[in-house]
């Protein structure tokens, strides 16, 4: 206290003059719209890229996707069914390899010191945008590294065999075959349409790599600029097609450090805090400055086998395994209460849940019994993966592993927890090299293929991306079927029996599925929040108390 | 004075050859390979590296690859940075006035403060006033930074919610970046909200200030009083006050001028440990300079960042000794014979 004293003691021939002035400026400062209508968002990272083909961050798709683009469907998220985006209408031929799409009128890219739009929105852009993904000989295909991650999970390039412009206002998708869940990948944070003209400009001035730097979009904000680890500017595009964007600017105030997260959104600095930890829920829940706003999200957590290596290609041992596991103490541990325990890969919200699945049984009884029929009965020694990020599906997979750890120890397996740094950690989980990974799954689309295709496909495995390294040809054959078929009674019934199938041969463990959640300063209203992908700021203003 | 600064001059040649072969060898010694912590690339191909090799002469002796370091230097080809691939000379540019402006506003507080505190402490050292005084320095003296910054955001951030946590500005005030320094560039801005701007990042700049000069304040105040007291003692104080000139006029014509002549030597001594702090107030006050750049740069084990950060602050703190030790000289003349 003395210190402190000191201090103001000495600001009082010192500092005089600043503290003077704070106080003169402090009483009422007149401020600017562009300041006083800004938002602030806190995020926990800095974007990889500007381009949402080319990233799969969460992070990342929260601060550019629903921002800076538009796509040609969206998702309602109230009902989850799909909606006019860019295209007004669409319509699927009989045989659902062809689908038209009939363009919005009057649709204008953003315009900036980088880039002028002389003619609006056309189909042109839509076929610049996706030909990008699939045709080698496209200007812009290797660019970045030609790697487009989302869209190769889902096979895109073996399903889409043409993307026509046939006139200004209609696009023409031909694909190879059916595919149910195509129309729900347009509606991901992926499926931004590029302008065309922007990248013809780009090519003109020999900077082709500028496209996914300095980017282009029809989304509800226009980029202003962007320093490194400290933040992103937007300003709002005042052409936005659907009109009534509310903040004049929004930033995006880069802070990796979840306390100091917190703090700002405390002191007002920060409006909306992404992510913040579960523990830290029932304090923020005391403030009546800041409120909570929870979401249903579609995730999954799981501990997956690597089903290749004995013994976890023994069925008994992986059933052993899931009944060791007191997933009670998890809940309340690492989740915090704030999530529902998972009896499937598939949530409760999808339209094709099983509820006819049991819940998981916890029986270390039962457990030993199983391992002893398949012969382990003095167990055996294997390595938990644990994921070295925090994770919606996941906030926590080292304290996750340390209990199980001491349940399995329960059944005689002794068990090593095993992390790497996450790029060297997914590289080292697509080579196979473990023999469970405690990981999980985020939905970036209604579409219950998403929890099923790229998870635990084969195709999902040969992209090192099926984290149980299982290929099953009846599994496949029944997601495959259900794909091919438009009715979603018939579909529903496919991924009924598959979700059955899953249980049966249980190769992962599904734990929980997580909410969202979103700190928000009480002044700011009108942030919704996606359950398939990113945060959507374009309604979010703030009300004047 | 013209062999003195000579001397001088010819001195600091010397440390900065000890300062550039320090940092040459840093990249010999850094784990890894070498074209890639001098280049600051991080994926080579072969006939690159071919073309590095025989860039950085890495193919010729030592001698060689040191000239061609020196050259590089100065031609302001510092390599790249392993974390954003941009380059570092272009990097460090952007930081380092958030750095000197955070220092030099609280090596000014400093003074503002110190000096006089450090006279009244010297005139009544010994009542209650003198004694407070004396023993507030101390404790100032041996707080730890880290500590005392968490705890004044803690009380007025978190507490109080009257001055902000963390940064330069807050980040809906867009400020072109003219020169660096945010209060010159928002009054070169041209912007309509240039008074708020102003008072924003007064109020930012307010807690890091007073966290970074507490320790030179307490130095100074120290200081002042220690010579004050010395000098108060001399023979042509006593003279001129048994000539009859009031006590006022003695402390100003006679005291504070020899008093504060070693003073300008202590702020060169005390700048390097300035610097140290100031990265330690970058840290916590999440203050985008050079400091919390190279820690960053530390934990990433960004050899070609270390490296240019610590040949830019070693640089520094040599330069400002050296400039505050020649001042020192023009002010009094009995250092220029030593």
């Amino acid at each position: 206290m003395n210190l402190f004293t000191r201090h103001c003691g000495s600001s009082i021939n010192s500092a005089a003059l600043i503290c003077a002035c704070l106080w003169l400026c402090g009483c009422q400062p007149q401020m600017p719209e562009t300041v006083r209508s800004g938002l602030v968002y806190c995020s926990e990272g800095s974007p990889e890229s500007f381009n949402p083909q080319l990233v799969t961050s969460g992070t990342t798709i929260d601060i550019i996707s629903q921002q800076l683009y538009d796509r040609l469907v969206d998702i309602d998220p109230d009902t989850g069914s799909i909606v006019a985006g860019l295209a007004s209408s669409w319509q699927v031929s009989a045989d659902g390899t062809h689908y038209q799409f009939t363009l919005r009128d009057k649709v204008s890219f953003h315009s900036s010191s980088y880039f002028t739009p002389s003619r609006p929105f056309t189909a042109e852009d839509v076929a610049f945008t996706f030909n990008r993904i699939t045709d080698p000989l496209h200007p812009f295909h290797l660019q970045g590294g030609g790697i487009y991650p989302y869209f190769q999970s889902v096979d895109w390039a073996s399903l889409v065999k043409q993307v026509q412009a046939v006139d200004d206002h209609t696009v023409v998708f031909k694909l190879q075959r059916p595919d149910s869940s195509f129309l729900s990948n347009l509606t991901t944070d992926f499926a931004a349409i590029l302008s065309a003209e922007y990248g013809a400009q780009l090519l003109s001035q020999g900077q082709p790599g500028q496209i996914d730097r300095l980017p282009i979009g029809t989304g509800p904000f226009r980029f202003r600029e962007y320093q490194k680890d400290i933040l992103v500017r937007l300003y709002r595009n005042n052409n936005y097609w659907r009109g009534n964007t509310q903040p004049e600017q929004l930033v995006f105030d880069i802070v990796p450090n979840n306390a100091r997260r917190m703090a700002k959104l405390f002191t007002h600095e920060c409006d909306i805090v992404s992510y913040p930890r579960v523990a830290e829920l029932e304090l923020i829940a005391k403030r009546d400055d800041v409120t909570v706003q929870e979401s249903t999200s579609m995730n999954v957590g799981f501990w997956a086998f690597n089903t290749q290596k004995p013994p976890f290609d023994q069925l008994a041992v992986r059933q052993a395994l899931g009944m060791a596991i007191n997933r009670a103490a998890i809940m309340q541990a690492v989740y915090y209460g704030h999530a529902t325990p998972a009896y499937g890969i598939l949530p409760p919200t999808s339209w094709a849940y099983n509820e006819g699945l049991p819940a998981p049984v916890y029986s270390p009884a039962r457990a030993r019994a199983l391992l002893a029929e398949a012969g382990y009965p003095n167990g055996f020694s294997m390595d938990i993966w644990a994921m070295p990020v925090q994770r919606l599906y996941n906030p926590n997979a080292l304290k996750m592993a340390e209990l199980m750890q001491a349940d399995l120890a329960q059944i005689g397996i002794k068990a090593n927890i095993v992390s790497y740094e996450w790029n060297s950690f997914r590289q080292k989980l697509g080579n196979y090299e473990h023999d469970s990974v405690l990981i999980g799954w985020a939905a970036d689309n209604p579409d219950p293929d998403n929890f099923f295709r790229p998870l635990l496909s084969c195709a999902a495995r040969d992209s090192g991306s099926n984290r149980a390294n299982w290929c099953d040809p009846a599994f496949d054959e029944i997601i495959s079927n259900a794909l091919l078929t438009a009715d979603q009674q018939q579909r529903r019934a496919l991924y009924l029996s598959a979700q059955q199938y899953l249980h049966q041969q249980q190769p992962l463990v599904a734990i929980a599925h997580s909410q969202r959640f979103q700190a928000i300063s009480s002044s700011v209203s009108g942030v919704n929040i996606n359950p398939y992908g990113g945060i959507a700021l374009q309604q979010a203003r703030r009300v004047t108390p | 004075m013209t062999r003195y600064l000579f001397r001088r001059l010819f001195l600091m040649a010397f440390v900065f050859l000890a300062l550039s072969l320090l940092a040459f060898s840093l990249s010999y010694l850094f784990p890894g390979d070498i074209v890639q912590n001098i280049s600051g690339l991080r994926q080579i191909d072969e006939a690159q590296r071919q073309q590095l090799v025989s860039y950085y002469q890495l193919e010729h002796n030592v001698l060689a690859q040191y000239l061609a370091f020196l050259q590089r230097i100065a031609h302001g080809d510092w390599g790249l940075s392993f974390a954003s691939q941009q380059p570092l000379l272009q990097e460090i540019k952007l930081l380092l006035p958030a750095t000197l402006e955070l220092a030099a506003y609280a090596l000014l507080l400093s003074f503002i403060v110190g000096i006089p505190l450090g006279i009244i402490a010297a005139f009544k050292p010994h009542n209650l006033i003198g004694k407070s005084i004396s023993a507030l320095a101390l404790v100032g003296y041996s707080l730890p930074i880290f500590w005392w910054g968490l705890l004044l955001i803690m009380l007025f951030s978190l507490a109080l919610g009257w001055l902000p946590s963390a940064g330069r500005i807050g980040v809906l005030y867009e400020i072109p970046h003219h020169s660096g320094f945010i209060l010159y560039d928002i009054l070169q801005a041209d912007v309509k909200y240039r008074i708020e701007a102003l008072h924003n990042a007064l109020q930012h700049l307010l807690l890091p200030t007073v966290v970074l000069a507490t320790f030179p304040t307490t130095v100074m105040i120290r200081f002042v009083r220690d010579a004050m007291l010395n000098v108060w003692e001399q023979n042509y104080i006593k003279t001129a006050r048994a000539k009859g000139l009031s006590r006022g006029q003695v402390l100003y014509r006679h005291g504070l001028r020899n008093a504060l002549l070693p003073v300008i030597r202590q702020i060169g001594l005390q700048f390097s440990t300035l610097i140290t702090l100031a990265m330690l107030t970058e840290v916590i006050f999440s203050w985008p300079g050079i400091g919390r750049w190279l820690i960053d740069s530390i934990y990433q084990r960004n050899y070609p960042a270390i490296q240019a950060g610590l040949l830019v602050i070693s640089t520094l703190v040599i330069a400002v000794n050296m400039l505050t030790e020649i001042l020192h000289a023009l002010f009094n003349p009995l250092a220029r014979r030593g």
